[in-house]
């Protein structure tokens, strides 16, 4: 009869072997909502652990103590209907822990949903398509995608990211795991989180709520620099993209295959809003929502057939010669 | 026992084969159509089983390119669609309409016609949904069959994302299932308030009949919506209705809302009846009456109140007020109370009393430990803010797997192993259902305890892959493990029924010395039940007959 504990066990052992090893731990948390839930999360765990301890071991007793001996004619034991006293017991204390854990939960769902938005903070609108990410800083007049770029914010001088959640199509869910619990972007239906982090570094998520055949590849990165980086980074994506004539030719195929029809490229009259902007291109590590590194190569195989990466992603199969491809491909790595 | 083996079936003079089939097909007998509700649900528990072992493929290993997404968004569609409708509510259905005029003395149903259309529109329900497979396809790549999720959020069913007509398959399939079991729902209540045999007051229902009333009550409340929900997804597919497009004021969030008050209680119609069974069980092999009998009756009808509240605590992520929220953290959580008392109560009955660990006691002590676990882990998704993590991710998905495997499944071995000698006249193998048992325990650990840890480490359900790195490989490699075990578990049972069936011990009326109306009539029971109608005193009538020196009716 080890067998009830065993859960628990596994669970303790996981979670303590699991926090070094996933960037996604919900227990590492690295931004105040997520650290919020965190100590919520513990204190919970540590009640219903002792609730489970004191419950399965009663019923590990029982069930060995009040075992049939086999003592075959033995007569029935005695009967006992019923005892209003313990009934009252066991009705009472439960609604003592019901109190404390919603009067505990209540306390964070206000801090962390009530939270009063400072001055100096930056916003960023987050718009999800089936299936990649678009962001938009309105302050800075920049629209970009699949990576979030966010400043650190210092506790004794916060600079958080208030996100406004939209949808272009279907439901989808926002979850950075070490930064904040999920929200969900509902189509005429806009939310809004946000984010703190501490320390900088990548954060990596996905979308959390099930949107058609590529959910699973429609990661979130959240790149969190210093107030200087990140300044560095936004003066970047503001330039107009740089068109060199040694490309010239791929940047006409751009417009002659239609590219320009779902994807943006500042500066060109490329300005198709149904894919991800491309101005900036280069300065993203991944390509595919974070489905596979962005390197030439790849980025070749996704302009001819992006459902080699990602089988259910609307962007369609380039009907492209070699020769084509080639040139596309060396016009878009001199997005920077 | 000459007269039970008399009316054993495969003594009885060889009918033609259309003869059975007509027999079968056209009867209003509460037993044949229980009967066949289960056998029913049991071909769809294996099919939803190997959909299973299809996904848990995929998920062993990073990067798996096993299955397409677009087969496996299918198969966890119609995963989860089978289990909820096609398996979880015909079985427990049949178990009801089975043992409800047994336990209260009555000949049938109050409607046996109104019965046996239930259970066809169910029947027909499941078959149509899995016609999608073969007539889905009207629109190249539009899939053959749903792929929606089982809770078809909007606007993922709207014609522009989901063309073709698998996604009307889905949605029509339970439309139809939904009027059966509405059906199910009025003859339980119409029966049980109707046709109790003299002396059979409501207190003194055996606690069986007391949950399946409530489960009836809460049919009708809670499918009806759903139904709502589907027709004006019909009519939004097909007559260019805007109840759920955002982009002509429909709302998207007015379908989760319709589509979880349905959904949160429908989780209680699945599970009372099977507290109904462990009621039953556990004091019976306990050799005790059952602990505080009015507080288990009380709290079944608040746990079928208050379930009619909680719905929102499936929507804690769609940015609901903060007030909205913790609303419904605190009337989720005070279903916590209610269940306490029962698991309480289940454990006072089995103190102080001589406990024989036959298999159906086995699954019975195997629920109570694991839906434990799986209400205090519904107690960490009810607290909002530790849901704005968990929610949609795989410890959901463990959580309740937890309720649906280690609890339902579990009581319904349990219930399988105790009444197939009443419904068969033989007993099941006692050996084969410890091996049922230990290994189904460890293929259930093995899978399932293991799948919390993943969602704890941010991995969302419904992905098709994952990639390498996030510290998922080895748990979902071991939750894969497990559903080996839990397969061979399966099969064990499945050979058992056959076996015994054929060459089991003859059971007897009564091979438990159990205490409720069932078994004093033969097993498996004539078309008509009781002889004589009977009569009853106390809560156990054949407690009475059996210890005339000291009857229950002298406490009640």
């Amino acid at each position: 009869m080890a067998w009830p504990a065993l859960p628990l066990l596994v669970l303790l052992a996981a979670t303590r072997a699991a926090a070094l090893a996933s960037p996604t731990n919900i227990f590492a948390p690295a931004s105040t909502p997520a650290h919020s839930i965190y100590r919520l999360s513990i204190f919970e765990l540590e009640v219903l652990g002792a609730i489970f301890v004191v419950v399965s071991s009663l019923l590990a007793y029982a069930a060995i103590r009040f075992r049939d001996g086999r003592q075959e004619g033995q007569a029935e034991p005695p009967q006992i209907y019923g005892s209003n006293q313990m009934e009252l017991a066991w009705t009472v204390l439960p609604v003592l822990i019901v109190v404390v854990l919603f009067l505990s939960s209540a306390q964070v769902i206000h801090r962390v949903q009530d939270a009063p938005e400072p001055p100096g903070s930056i916003e960023v609108t987050a718009v999800a398509h089936r299936f990649w990410w678009e962001y938009r800083y309105p302050q800075l007049g920049l629209v970009v995608a699949n990576e979030l770029h966010v400043p650190v914010s210092d506790p004794s001088r916060p600079t958080p990211t208030y996100i406004h959640l939209l949808s272009a199509d279907v439901d989808h869910s926002f979850w950075v795991p070490r930064l904040a619990g999920k929200t969900d972007l509902i189509p005429n239906h806009p939310n809004d989180m946000w984010i703190d982090p501490h320390q900088s570094g990548l954060y990596l998520g996905q979308c959390a709520q099930y949107c058609g055949t590529e959910h699973a590849k429609m990661l979130l990165r959240v790149y969190v620099q210093s107030r200087d980086e990140f300044d560095r980074w936004a003066q970047g994506q503001q330039q107009p993209a740089v068109t060199s004539s040694s490309v010239a030719v791929g940047s006409a195929l751009f417009i002659s295959k239609a590219c320009f029809a779902c994807h943006t490229i500042g500066g060109t009259i490329a300005a198709g809003k149904a894919g991800p902007d491309l101005t900036h291109l280069m300065s993203r590590d991944t390509i595919g929502s974070g489905s596979v590194p962005n390197t030439p190569d790849n980025l070749q195989k996704w302009v001819r057939n992006p459902a080699v990466f990602k089988t259910g992603t609307l962007m369609p199969a380039q009907d492209l010669t070699d020769q084509e491809l080639q040139q596309i491909v060396a016009y878009l790595v001199t997005l920077r | 026992m000459a007269a039970s083996t008399d009316s054993l079936p495969r003594f009885a003079a060889r009918k033609n084969a259309l003869a059975v089939i007509y027999e079968w097909l056209g009867t209003a007998d509460h037993k044949k159509i229980g009967l066949m509700y289960i056998v029913y649900a049991l071909v769809f528990l294996v099919v939803m089983g190997v959909e299973a072992v299809l996904m848990r493929i995929q998920l062993a290993h990073a990067n798996s390119s096993f299955l397409s997404p677009e087969v496996f968004n299918r198969l966890f569609t119609l995963h989860g669609t089978t289990g909820v409708f096609f398996v979880g509510m015909p079985i427990l259905f049949g178990f009801g309409n089975y043992l409800v005029p047994l336990m209260i003395g009555a000949r049938d149903m109050a409607y046996p016609r109104l019965n046996a259309f239930s259970f066809w529109m169910t029947a027909f329900g499941g078959l149509l949904l899995y016609a999608s497979f073969f007539a889905g396809n009207s629109v190249a790549q539009a899939g053959i069959a749903p792929d929606v999720g089982w809770f078809a959020y909007a606007p993922l069913t709207a014609t522009a994302f989901s063309p073709g007509h698998s996604t009307d398959y889905w949605n029509l399939a339970l439309l139809v299932a939904g009027v059966g079991s509405i059906s199910g729902g009025v003859n339980f209540i119409a029966t049980i308030l109707g046709l109790r045999c003299p002396g059979m007051t409501l207190s003194r229902m055996p606690l069986l009949v007391w949950m399946n009333l409530v489960m009836g009550g809460l049919v009708l409340v809670t499918i009806s919506p759903l139904t709502a929900a589907q027709l004006m997804l019909l009519a939004d597919r097909y007559l260019g209705a805007h109840f759920f497009d955002p982009q002509a004021g429909g709302s998207v969030v007015m379908w989760m809302h319709f589509f979880w008050i349905f959904g949160h209680p429908e989780v209680y119609v699945l599970i009372i009846p099977c507290f109904a069974f462990i009621s039953e069980i556990v004091p019976v092999f306990s050799r005790k009456a059952i602990f505080g009998y009015p507080a288990m009756v009380a709290a079944t009808t608040s746990i079928g109140f208050v379930s009619l509240g909680v719905w929102a605590h499936h929507l804690f992520t769609i940015g609901m007020p903060s007030y909205g929220n913790a609303f419904f953290v605190l009337t989720t959580m005070v279903v916590a109370v209610p269940t306490g008392i029962k698991i309480f109560n289940w454990l006072a009955t089995m103190w102080g009393g001589r406990i024989r660990f036959a298999t159906p006691m086995l699954f019975a002590v195997g629920f109570l430990f694991q839906f434990l676990i799986g209400g205090l882990t519904g107690i960490m998704l009810a607290t909002a803010p530790f849901d704005w993590q968990l929610a949609n991710s795989y410890f959901v998905v463990a959580h309740f797997h937890y309720v649906i495997v280690g609890g339902i499944l579990f009581s319904i071995f349990a219930a399988f192993y105790y009444w197939f000698p009443k419904m068969t006249g033989r007993l099941l193998n006692e050996t084969l259902g410890k091996w049922n048992f230990w290994i189904l325990l460890v293929g259930f650990h093995l899978t399932f305890d293991t799948m919390y840890v993943p969602g704890l480490l941010g991995m969302p359900r419904r992905i098709y892959t994952y990639e390498a790195g996030r510290g998922w490989e080895s748990w979902n490699l071991i939750t894969s493990i497990g559903v080996i075990f839990q397969g061979v578990a399966v099969l064990i049972f499945v050979y058992n029924m056959v076996w015994s069936y054929l060459r089991g011990p003859l059971a007897g009326n009564d091979p438990w010395d159990a205490w409720t109306l069932e078994w004093a009539t033969t097993s498996p029971p004539p078309e008509y039940n009781f002889a004589q109608t009977p009569a009853v005193r106390s809560r156990r009538p054949l407690w009475d007959i059996k210890h005339p020196e000291d009857p229950d009716s002298k406490y009640e």
